[in-house]
């Protein structure tokens, strides 16, 4: 079996969750607050949400769509929310961008419901990553299925979804090991295309180990 | 005056939740505690059985320490002056008026500080648990050590004259930890979001073999052959028992259904008889309401009971968490509760349960979903989920541990 270049090491993360002094009560004060929110806040409420609420694949991922639809009864704005996809960004910036023309543009079409009260506040919190190596690595496809086998949900998230932030590439930590290490570029665009929406964490875990073992035959 | 030192008995071991979150996540939690190895940590309450917290440390402690950690757990102990005052306090910073003397703070003070005067806070890392032992910072001798306040109240609406007395001893941490940012208060210490939890594996939260849960019903008169309404919590007019007999009183022109309103008193609580007898008369002439004055520690019943239940209420006026909420989400029961403190982080209304604003709406909640069984389980298999994700007592020693790496590394 085919030797990697260097091995892929198998990390965890674990997220300290705090509680910002900001929260909003009109969709107004929601613009204002991803303005004003920290990257961590921006990450805790789409990229570490999608994580959360994996194993509800209705609804909305997004805690800001889904506060939008709950507390604010604005389901064209929720939906325009939700239909970003954490994928394609590799910058928390740019994605704090969209989030807030989306709400800016809502609010000047629409300016009575831009100042109506929320049902509740939306209380925007951060998350501080704490990454821990899990004492794992692999040379080979064979050692990588294995490793994939017995990862925990928060690996997963943090090497498959969390990742792009990091490499600031449109790709995760497997693909980018599979292509750079192991040159196996087909097997690495089949991962990277895995819906992380519709599926929970443990299916996307399932998913992937199963396309690896294809590739093993 | 007396101090309790417990070190936290071994029941089952780390290995044993693996069959039921997974041997990756257990993996994990040995490696994200690795790094703690050699540090001290002491945990402080102010009652070692009944409530929910006591209930989480007695977990939560010998599982840390399976981890290899240095952690003690502590217990304050006060007179019945010094009982009476946390209650009342423990009801304003809920909201309710409050109506102590002056002294009522001195003699608070007072207690702390003999407490103090007994236990050793040397612990590199120190959590006091709610608002009876908040005043221990002033024994802060530690040189590097981190002291975090954890707050299980819902501060959403506090008393304002009971929080400006604790406010300036809060201010004195390096953090605090409340169950949901909407409890969280404008201070300049950082704040952190724990939710707490449950032990799937302790007598309260393991599945029961039928015959037991069975017995259990006879024993109280319990007919099982009809829908069984259950409100476990303590009786405690913050759990309003007497909503809920007005609220079964509703469903029961429609459905021919049981009422279990199943209780007991924690030692730091001593409004629970009055409360009692109030439910009692609210209750009178029905033989279908069953109230069961359980003592603190009734495990087993209170599982049976939950598990037997066609439907779990928790009609709560504020709370802190709401863990029999937990408790029922983990058996897959479907939840009728209302929307305060932290039962929407459990309740995701139409997800994981339904939620409700007052006695007429937990009603005709209840109405719907024993009309529509399928639903009821599906959101009960969903809540099953979102308990297993988030609420497993293996989560909270997670969070600790974060918590605790993440101040380590801050310095």
């Amino acid at each position: 079996m085919q030797k990697a270049g260097r091995p892929f090491q198998f990390l965890t993360a674990s997220y300290l969750i705090r509680i910002q002094n900001l929260k909003a009560t009109t969709l107004a004060e929601l613009g204002e607050g991803l303005e004003g929110s920290s990257d961590a806040s921006i990450f805790y409420h789409t990229f570490q949400s999608l994580s959360r609420h994996h194993f509800l694949t209705q609804g909305f991922s997004s805690d800001f769509a889904q506060w939008v639809l709950a507390a604010c009864n604005r389901a064209e704005l929720a939906e325009q929310l939700a239909n970003l996809d954490i994928r394609e960004y590799t910058a928390l910036a740019e994605l704090r961008t969209d989030l807030r023309c989306i709400v800016r543009d809502y609010c000047e079409r629409h300016p009575p419901f831009a100042t109506q009260e929320a049902f509740e506040a939306f209380s925007f919190c951060e998350a501080l990553e704490v990454n821990t190596p899990l004492g794992r690595e692999a040379w080979t496809l064979g050692d990588f299925c294995e490793g994939l086998e017995t990862l925990s949900r928060a690996s997963l998230h943090y090497h498959f979804i969390a990742s792009r932030l990091r490499l600031h590439l449109q790709t995760n930590d497997f693909s980018y090991w599979l292509e750079n290490s192991l040159d196996l570029p087909a097997l690495a665009r089949r991962i990277n295309r895995v819906d992380i929406y519709t599926n929970t964490l443990e299916s996307v875990g399932a998913v992937l180990t199963n396309l690896i073992r294809e590739e093993l035959g | 005056m007396m101090t309790t030192t417990l070190t936290g008995q071994r029941f089952v071991h780390l290995e044993d939740y693996s069959p039921i979150i997974g041997a990756p996540e257990v993996a994990e939690l040995r490696a994200l505690a690795a790094s703690l190895r050699g540090h001290s940590i002491q945990m402080v309450n102010s009652t070692a059985v009944g409530g929910g917290v006591a209930e989480i440390l007695t977990r939560l402690v010998p599982i840390l320490q399976e981890l290899g950690l240095s952690i003690r757990w502590d217990v304050i102990t006060g007179g019945n002056d010094f009982f009476e005052i946390t209650k009342a306090f423990h009801n304003a910073l809920h909201g309710a008026p409050h109506h102590l003397p002056p002294a009522s703070f001195e003699t608070f003070l007072a207690y702390n500080e003999q407490n103090l005067a007994r236990l050793h806070m040397d612990s590199e890392f120190t959590v006091i648990h709610d608002p009876q032992p908040v005043a221990l910072i002033q024994g802060r001798n530690h040189p590097s050590g981190h002291w975090i306040w954890r707050c299980h109240i819902d501060l959403s609406r506090p008393n304002p004259a009971v929080w400006q007395f604790l406010e300036p001893w809060v201010r004195k941490y390096d953090g605090a930890i409340f169950s949901s940012p909407e409890f969280a208060q404008k201070l300049p210490i950082p704040q952190y979001l724990f939710f707490p939890s449950i032990d799937p594996l302790s007598e309260k939260s393991r599945e029961l073999d039928p015959e037991l849960v069975q017995g259990v019903l006879d024993h109280y008169g319990i007919d099982a052959g009809r829908p069984i309404l259950t409100q476990v919590s303590r009786f405690d007019r913050l759990k309003d028992p007497v909503g809920v007999v007005r609220a079964y009183r509703i469903v029961k022109r429609y459905f021919d259904c049981q009422l279990v309103l199943a209780g007991g008193n924690a030692d730091d609580d001593p409004e629970g008889e009055l409360v009692l007898s109030e439910v009692n008369e609210a209750a009178k002439g029905d033989p279908d309401i069953h109230i069961l004055n359980l003592p603190p520690w009734s495990p087993v019943e209170i599982n049976a009971l939950q598990t037997a239940s066609t439907l779990i209420i928790q009609k709560s006026l504020r709370e802190g968490f709401g863990l029999t909420v937990t408790e029922a989400l983990w058996k897959k029961k479907p939840v009728v509760a209302s929307a305060v403190g932290g039962i929407p982080l459990q309740v995701i209304h139409k997800y994981t349960g339904l939620l409700a604003h007052s006695v007429e709406g937990t009603a005709y909640q209840i109405r719907f979903l024993l009309s529509n069984p399928a639903l009821a389980a599906k959101l009960g298999q969903q809540g099953h989920e979102h308990v297993r994700e988030h609420f497993l007592i293996t989560a909270n020693a997670k969070r600790y541990i974060t918590l605790f790496l993440n101040l380590l590394r801050a310095g």
